[in-house]
């Protein structure tokens, strides 16, 4: 196989090195590797560019099966590759319901087709989605798909019971429970954050407590049957709180943020853009700021998408009408430098390990999130993070442009990606 | 106030009369040629048993109030005074903003079967009086109408005369004839000026 | 003016006050033997319900009808919210017809400000109720009565309602009413007091531009104008007060309260009452109560709107604001 040697890369933001990949692996890294490979290997110039571990989502919708016509598991791992991502863990509110081995083996088998990045499916807790009995969780885990995570994202396994038996019985495997948490009563009919915002707009509030409380029940449960559990797309501060003080008892509880709570707040809703719409909605500057903050103390673990794509339609419409959701992909670590490492909160190493150590350690993604050091897979990403520009949604690889950031300018933008040592991403530019 | 003339797309240049403007009529012609005006009515009207007077808004309803005054004075009879506001009859309504309304107030035995009398400070173009004679349409059915105009500077684009006329005063388009009464002013007199130009 | 009627947050003190002075006028024009002024000849307007609202829609279309305006009545009930792009098709459709102005009444919060800032549309667009955020002409209706009965009809040109004391009383929290009133009556130099349950009320009522209360009786004594909103029923089964009965007797409005209230005080509902929930009988046909008046006016002040945004070339110019004044 072909060999490949990125020159004068910061790796993880530190000294420039060179980087040989040979084959899969990467196979030596050094101060100066040229004398002996120069004439052997395709050379890759890197010289002021960061060279990260590939990025891990543990929160992606890939719509396939169901809403192809928003996404499939091809456009949405290209959208994936072109943002730096070598695996993605699909979310399992597909039609139908990835909540039994079929449909899960079905996703996980379109990925490695399709080779951009590797797809692990996540399973449904409960069945449908429904909250009321559990899914086939081990026949999943079993399956060639070895899923090791499980939720039912976009509801909240709201029934206490329900919630507690699924944390205990995926010890078994070594499995986690990722919540969406959700108090299913208090958000009846929300629309937008409930606060100053909602009250002056008429729309329906989404509280924060609603968020919170399940928060604080679950880390509860987790702690009683002594299972880890995995909170997605926290976006208050008061679930920060909650969080920090489960962490400080010894609970086993990780947590994520989505890129677009570390930079937007319910004020864009004034807009009445549904493009601003999403789930949990929008919160407050203050809200904002907390975030940042946990993720760079590690109470937030980990950075993921929530990359949701719609159609046109679904967002071209009144706010009431139309869907919650944010792509992601191709943006999420434009917005990390922009809010975390141009801010001084986090150093390209913190990026690593928020948006690829840990997101793989949490999922069981094996081979991903690994140093770069020799004898690792070589999932790579190269980042230009002198680079800034506007956002243009035309440019996606992702099927849908529901961004909430078309026309923002952005920092850093990657340029390459390797997936066990095979290019997916170029100069910009898809293989 | 807003007369409507010919090539005037914006009426608002011809408010206000250029600091060179000369006085054509002072205080004591106007009280002079209302006087005649009155006496012309009563005349005309035999009498002016079944006059009424309406004023078309700003100034047109001050000379319509000292008309009337004069009209006691000679016929010793309480003559019925109003307003008639054309803002929503204007046929310029199109090219500008709209703006503020002034008030219509009939006098309260209507105008049906009577001889109303329209009074305006200039009479130009014409297309205020007709807008004037579409609202009275609304109005009620007058036996006859009739208009009183302190001055008249020519330059009609419609069919319409003035049956009582201050002061005939032979203007180009491109002077402004601004009267200014004590009322609203603070003082009486009718300005003569060129337009000015917008910059 | 802006060239759309969106909230009664975007207009200026004058923007408000031109427009209840043109009211004053055009109200007359009802005392005529030809109700009908030739200001909108060749000008469409449609109005465009997604929701059942019989009295708005009657009050727009009498107003738009004197104004002689051509008039396209378009209900599409039980909503189409469910499939959203039919707003927006609606409306295309109904542009390509050659409409000058939509009247929109929507289920939707924020479906008319969509309407007129997504670019699906050029005509002029003027809310009549969307969901729970704004009903502007209510608001500008319920100032031009406050202001004829407190200051005068003509004694009120020009004026604002400076000093007035204003109570709002019952389901703040789904009402578009009480929002469009806070913003315009606050503009208007009014000091407005909401009364209702805590469970009635928006988190951050905190931050509008008025005083907060939860007990009745006690700001009853000092109000200028008291303005009951209506409270469904329904309400009582999403626990938001315990009992009809409960409810009415602390915040509904019968004949003793009223008698507490100062003797120039008026009582105002903006329709439909629910007699013997928020108001009784008593007080709902007692002369103090402007609740007749106030769908004459309302005639009046939609006349008067749509003759400042659509009678000229463009919206009626008051002073320029700036966004920052916003």
């Amino acid at each position: 196989m072909s060999k490949i040697l990125i020159r004068g890369a910061k790796v993880l933001g530190g000294e420039p090195q060179d980087v040989l990949i040979d084959g899969a692996v990467v196979a030596a890294v050094g101060p100066d590797l040229s004398a002996e490979h120069a004439g052997s290997a395709e050379i890759v110039e890197a010289a002021g560019k960061v060279l990260l571990p590939g990025l891990v989502d543990l929160h992606t919708h890939l719509r396939e099966p169901g809403r192809e016509d928003s996404e499939t598991v091809l456009t949405g791992t290209r959208a994936a590759a072109s943002g730096g991502y070598t695996a993605v863990f699909a979310m399992a509110n597909t039609f139908p319901v990835a909540d039994t081995a079929g449909v899960v083996e079905q996703v996980w088998r379109l990925g490695k087709e399709h080779g951009y990045c590797d797809v692990r499916p996540v399973g449904a807790v409960t069945v449908g989605l429904e909250g009321r009995k559990l899914a086939e969780l081990g026949a999943m885990h079993d399956s060639a798909a070895g899923v090791t995570v499980f939720s039912d994202d976009g509801k909240c396994v709201h029934d206490a019971v329900i919630m507690r038996r699924a944390l205990e019985y995926v010890k078994a495997f070594g499995g986690v429970v990722a919540q969406h948490a959700q108090e299913p009563r208090l958000t009846e009919g929300a629309q937008m954050n409930e606060g100053v915002v909602s009250a002056e707009l008429g729309l329906g509030g989404w509280p924060a407590v609603a968020e919170e409380s399940v928060i604080a029940r679950d880390v509860l449960l987790a702690e009683h049957v002594g299972s880890r559990v995995h909170i997605c797309h926290l976006s208050t501060a008061g679930s920060v709180e909650i969080v920090r003080w489960a962490k400080s008892r010894g609970i086993d509880v990780t947590a994520e943020v989505t890129p677009h709570h570390l930079l937007l707040t319910d004020e864009l809703v004034r807009s009445y853009n549904p493009v601003y719409k999403v789930n949990p909605p929008l919160r407050t500057e203050r809200d904002v700021m907390a975030l940042r903050e946990a993720l760079a103390d590690g109470t937030i673990d980990i950075v993921a998408t929530d990359h949701a794509p719609h159609p046109h339609e679904d967002k071209d419409c009144e706010w009431a009408a139309a869907a919650m959701g944010m792509v992601g992909l191709e943006t999420a670590l434009s917005v990390v430098q922009e809010t975390m490492v141009d801010t001084g909160l986090l150093d390209w190493a913190g990026v690593a390990d928020r948006m690829s150590f840990k997101p793989a350690r949490i999922g069981r993604a094996e081979g991903h999130g690994r140093p770069v050091s020799a004898g690792e897979p070589a999932n790579l990403t190269l980042v230009d993070t002198a680079y800034r520009g506007s956002v243009d949604p035309a440019g996606f690889a992702s099927r849908s442009r529901n961004t909430p950031y078309e026309g923002r300018e952005l920092p850093g933008r990657v340029t390459h990606t390797w997936l066990r040592g095979t290019a997916t991403l170029v100069d910009g530019k898809l293989t | 106030m807003d007369k409507q003339g010919p090539h005037n797309p914006s009426p608002s240049q011809d408010q206000h009369p250029t600091p060179d403007a000369r006085p054509v009529l002072e205080a004591p012609d106007i009280a002079r040629v209302l006087t005649r005006i009155a006496h012309e009515i009563v005349e005309r009207a035999k009498g002016a048993d079944d006059v009424v007077l309406l004023g078309i808004p700003t100034r047109g309803v001050f000379l319509a109030q000292r008309l009337a005054a004069k009209l006691e004075q000679i016929t010793e009879r309480k003559v019925p005074v109003g307003s008639l506001d054309i803002t929503m009859y204007r046929d310029d309504l199109r090219m500008h903003p709209p703006r503020a309304l002034a008030r219509t107030e009939i006098p309260g035995d209507g105008i049906d079967g009577r001889l109303v009398v329209l009074v305006d400070d200039v009479l130009f173009s014409g297309r205020t009086i007709r807008a004037a004679l579409d609202a009275l349409n609304d109005i009620g059915r007058p036996r006859a109408v009739q208009l009183a105009v302190l001055v008249d500077r020519g330059h009609r684009e419609l069919p319409i005369r003035a049956d009582y006329v201050g002061k005939n005063l032979p203007t180009s388009l491109r002077e402004t004839v601004k009267v200014l009464l004590a009322e609203e002013d603070g003082r009486d007199t009718v300005l003569l000026g060129a337009k000015r130009t917008s910059q | 003016m802006q060239r759309h009627l969106i909230s009664a947050a975007d207009l200026t003190r004058d923007d408000a006050v031109l427009i209840l002075d043109t009211a004053e006028e055009m109200a007359r024009v009802a005392d005529r033997p030809i109700k009908k002024l030739p200001t909108l000849r060749g000008r469409t307007v449609v109005n465009l319900f997604f929701e059942d609202s019989t009295r708005t829609r009657i009050s727009f279309e009498a107003a738009e009808k004197r104004l002689s305006a051509d008039v396209i009545n378009f209900t599409a009930k039980g909503s189409s919210v469910s499939k959203g792009e039919s707003l927006k098709d609606t409306a295309q459709t109904l542009e390509a017809m050659g409409v000058d102005a939509v009247v929109i009444r929507h289920g939707a919060s924020g479906a008319p400000y969509r309407l007129a800032t997504s670019g699906w549309i050029d005509a002029a667009v003027i809310n009549a109720g969307d969901g729970t955020h704004q009903h502007p002409t209510q608001a500008l209706l319920d100032a031009f009565t406050m202001r004829r009965r407190l200051v005068g009809r003509d004694a009120g040109l020009g004026q604002d309602l400076n000093g007035r004391r204003i109570t709002i009383v019952g389901d703040v929290l789904h009402s578009r009413v009480a929002r469009s009133n806070v913003d315009l009556l606050h503009t208007l130099g009014a000091e407005v007091t909401l009364v209702a349950p805590p469970t009635l009320l928006p988190v951050g009522v905190e931050t509008w531009p008025c005083e907060v209360a939860y007990d009745l009786d006690s700001t009853l004594t000092k109000s200028d104008a008291v303005m009951m909103l209506r409270v469904q029923r329904e309400r009582m089964n999403a626990a938001f007060f315990p009992t009809e009965r409960e409810y009415s007797r602390r915040y509904g409005l019968d004949g003793e309260r009223m008698a507490r209230m100062p003797e120039h005080a008026i009582v105002m509902h903006p329709g439909p009452m629910v007699r013997g929930m928020e108001i009784t009988a008593e007080v709902a046909d007692s002369d103090r109560c402007t609740v007749i008046e106030q769908v004459t006016n309302g005639v009046s002040i939609r006349m008067a709107v749509l003759y400042l945004l659509l009678g000229g070339n463009e919206p009626a110019v008051t002073h320029a604001r700036t966004t920052e004044e916003k």
